[in-house]
């Protein structure tokens, strides 16, 4: 097995055999997620910190729970409260916390770039758990993963991305991923939530819903990330709704045995209708979840290979 | 405005390679200086003068060296008062005079800005004091550049003040900004803009387009600047003001600027090396040395900006020379400061254009030195008897690899750290005297 990279910090720097790796041995997180005993030893005695400089529930706990199934020690800073509003830095942040010698940082930021600008800086691995609008690979990695298991391959697949691409990191992950694994990606969307220049990535782009999911195998909902809005990116949400919310109606532009897929937390009827995203039939929401942990046990797994001896194993 | 006293022992610069941007010629020939200007100019490299008019040792050979007319770099940020750590008038002097700039127009946007009679005559006697070239001050147009009361356009200018800009903050406010132009074309008083649509640029940090995108940076379209650009132009058409855009970068503004110099208006643009010599892709992993404003454009801008310099359409290059601490610059892309320093690199980096055949000298040295200067109402950046003796001698091959810490600036925020780069200034005269001598 190669993974020739310390830190994860986006699906830009990865191989499609890489990525093949990585999914290959989150299947078997998977299975050892379903068992009573959980537990794997690879990062025994290891320390893994949590920074989130931004506000997260689901991924915060999603990588909690990988890093302590995988034997680490986790800590999780609420990083909002503290430091940053004492005028600290984020490079003084991270040497901070680097002095203490963590073998793992998983790190979220508002802004794109910083995770990686931070990720100079430390000793210790970096996973990039969120950067601004530019990328979320764990998100990627778990999207491809459920979809693998779902659909049996990753490749030669059409995929609909719909939503708000222009604020979304986990969408340019994907992109990126489903493009590198040679897959059809078509963008849905109203054009003033599509980034400048997005012809050039490689997709398809669709202002039409019904005809961005025709044929569709994945159709994969963003959320309308409100918190993002600067105002004004659309006229209301009922009306966003109406022409961009997935219902049972539009999905049957897509293929009739077509996954829906959501990275979570849904707005239920802004972006997604409340009884599709419960089919069990269709939506894989719920598995996307538990993907999530089994592809950051794998992420941490080839990392922590990789992991330099420490100095006093040096000594030793 | 002589910073160093008047050179009375002549001096004659023989075996050089003459850049006259006024003739748009590159001739072989001789300078001889007299009391700080330039006594004549001789066809010859080895003009017979006997050596009881100018002493063997007042007799520099330039071994077929580049002569040309020093640089007038407009819109040089020096950061006194408030930001000395960044850069005082001793650095940025020592700095300049390296680069072959023999003159630097300042920018007001200090902290207090220069506003008032008292804080423009503080820095003249600050760049008096220390400052080894030609320092002319721009003042704010308005009161702390805040863009809501004119400032004493006719006292700042008394004190000396060439022209008046509140650099990149653009006055939102088009009425304030129309009364300003009004009252400032009564007085003749040159305003400096910065052409942007401030609204749609609001929180940028790169260029919209592919790679913006890719990286997640919010981005502002280039045609931000051309509406900034017809506004300002349309202001002049209606006030009579004298208006010069500091930067032009992007393609999509050049057509309007050609419509206004056709249409007569008093209108002139400058653009800046960063914008000739980089795109967007250099920013790659997210580096914010190249974090400029405005932001690094395509390639195909940057090809367009370089041909209307060309041309002459736009009129001046500039170094942009804006000093940021290294605090300022470790930050994630978005929040770190914009700018980078230029003065001491502006001549090498731009010979990049003249070594790939894209720009001719005589052109470079029309936008460099002769073109600001004319919009200022200077004598110099001439090469011709009678002007002043501001000249700077390079050697335009010369291969080096830019260490940062190595430049005089206290500031070392430069793109071009580590960058291959051909041509060196050997000396440096302002007035006459020579104010840099290369080891």
């Amino acid at each position: 097995m190669r993974f020739d990279h310390r830190h994860l910090l986006g699906i830009e720097a990865l191989r499609p055999d890489e990525i093949a790796t990585l999914l290959d041995l989150a299947d078997r997180y998977v299975t050892l997620g379903r068992q009573q005993e959980k537990h794997a030893s690879l990062l025994a005695g290891r320390t893994q910190i949590n920074m989130f400089f931004e506000a997260s529930t689901r991924t915060q706990a999603s990588f909690e729970l990988a890093g302590k199934r995988m034997g680490a020690d986790v800590m999780s800073m609420p990083m909002q409260a503290s430091s940053i509003k004492k005028g600290e830095t984020l490079i003084d942040t991270a040497l901070t916390l680097n002095a203490m010698h963590p073998d793992l940082l998983v790190v979220r930021h508002p802004h794109s770039g910083a995770v990686a600008l931070l990720s100079q800086k430390v000793n210790c691995a970096v996973i990039n758990a969120g950067d601004g609008r530019h990328e979320h690979p764990t998100q990627a990695l778990l999207d491809a993963l459920t979809i693998r298991r779902r659909k049996g391959r990753l490749h030669r697949l059409t995929v609909a991305i719909c939503g708000d691409i222009a604020h979304s990191r986990v969408a340019r992950s994907n992109i990126l991923l489903l493009h590198k694994m040679e897959n059809r990606v078509r963008l849905v969307g109203p054009p003033t939530l599509m980034p400048a220049g997005i012809e050039d990535f490689g997709v398809e782009v669709t202002h039409d819903m019904a005809r961005g999911l025709e044929g569709a195998d994945v159709v994969m909902m963003l959320r309308l990330q409100r918190e993002r809005m600067d105002g004004g990116f659309i006229p209301s949400e009922r009306e966003y709704y109406h022409r961009y919310g997935l219902d049972a109606e539009k999905l049957a532009a897509a293929k009739e045995d077509a996954i829906v897929m959501h990275p979570g937390p849904m707005n239920r009827g802004v972006e997604i209708d409340g009884t599709l995203a419960d089919d069990i039939n269709r939506s894989v929401i719920q598995e996307q979840v538990e993907m999530g942990v089994a592809v950051r046990m794998a992420a941490m797994d080839v990392l922590a290979r990789n992991l330099r001896a420490r100095p006093s194993e040096v000594m030793a | 405005m002589t910073p160093t006293e008047l050179r009375v022992t002549p001096t004659l610069i023989t075996d050089a390679r003459l850049i006259d941007p006024e003739a748009d010629t590159i001739r072989e020939g001789a300078v001889l200086i007299e009391r700080g200007a330039i006594a004549e100019v001789f066809d010859t490299p080895e003009p017979d003068i006997p050596t009881d008019r100018v002493p063997s040792e007042a007799r520099r050979d330039a071994r077929g060296r580049f002569l040309a007319p020093g640089i007038v770099d407009i819109g040089v940020k020096v950061c006194e008062p408030g930001e000395r750590h960044k850069e005082s008038y001793k650095t940025a002097g020592d700095a300049a005079a390296a680069g072959g700039v023999t003159t630097i127009v300042t920018r007001p946007d200090t902290d207090p800005a220069i506003d008032t009679p008292e804080t423009l005559e503080f820095i003249r006697r600050r760049a008096r004091e220390v400052a080894r070239v030609h320092v002319l001050p721009m003042a704010a147009l308005t009161k702390g550049r805040e863009g809501r009361e004119m400032t004493e356009i006719g006292f700042l200018m008394d004190a000396g003040a060439v022209a008046f800009t509140d650099c990149d903050r653009v006055v939102t406010d088009t009425k304030v900004l129309s009364r300003a132009m009004t009252y400032a074309a009564g007085l003749g008083a040159l305003i400096v803009s910065h052409p942007q649509e401030p609204g749609l640029s609001r929180g940028a940090a790169a260029t919209s387009g592919k790679f913006a995108s890719l990286r997640g940076l919010p981005t502002v379209s280039p045609m931000a600047e051309r509406m900034g650009l017809d506004r300002d132009i349309a202001l002049v058409e209606m006030t009579g003001a004298r208006l010069h855009a500091d930067q032009i970068t992007a393609a999509r503004a050049l057509p309007s600027l050609q419509r206004a110099k056709r249409n007569g208006f008093d209108v002139t643009a400058g653009t800046s090396m960063h914008h000739l010599t980089l795109n967007e892709l250099d920013v790659a992993d997210y580096r914010t040395f190249f974090k400029v404003k405005p932001p690094l454009r395509s390639e195909d801008d940057r090809q367009a900006i370089i041909d209307a310099v060309k041309t002459g359409l736009i009129d001046t290059v500039s170094s942009m020379h804006t000093p940021q601490d290294e605090e300022s610059k470790r930050l994630p892309f978005e929040e770190a400061a914009s700018g980078a320093v230029g003065l001491e690199t502006m001549l090498p980096v731009l010979l990049r254009l003249y070594h790939s055949e894209e720009l001719p000298l005589p052109a470079l040295f029309r936008a460099l030195s002769l073109n600001p200067a004319r919009r200022l109402g200077l004598d110099t950046g001439r090469l011709a008897a009678g002007a002043p003796a501001d000249l700077v001698l390079f050697d335009a091959d010369k291969p080096f690899i830019l260490d940062r810490f190595k430049l005089r600036s206290k500031s070392k925020n430069t793109p071009f750290d580590g960058a291959r780069l051909q041509g060196k200034v050997l000396a440096t005269y302002v007035a006459g005297s020579p104010v840099f001598e290369a080891d």
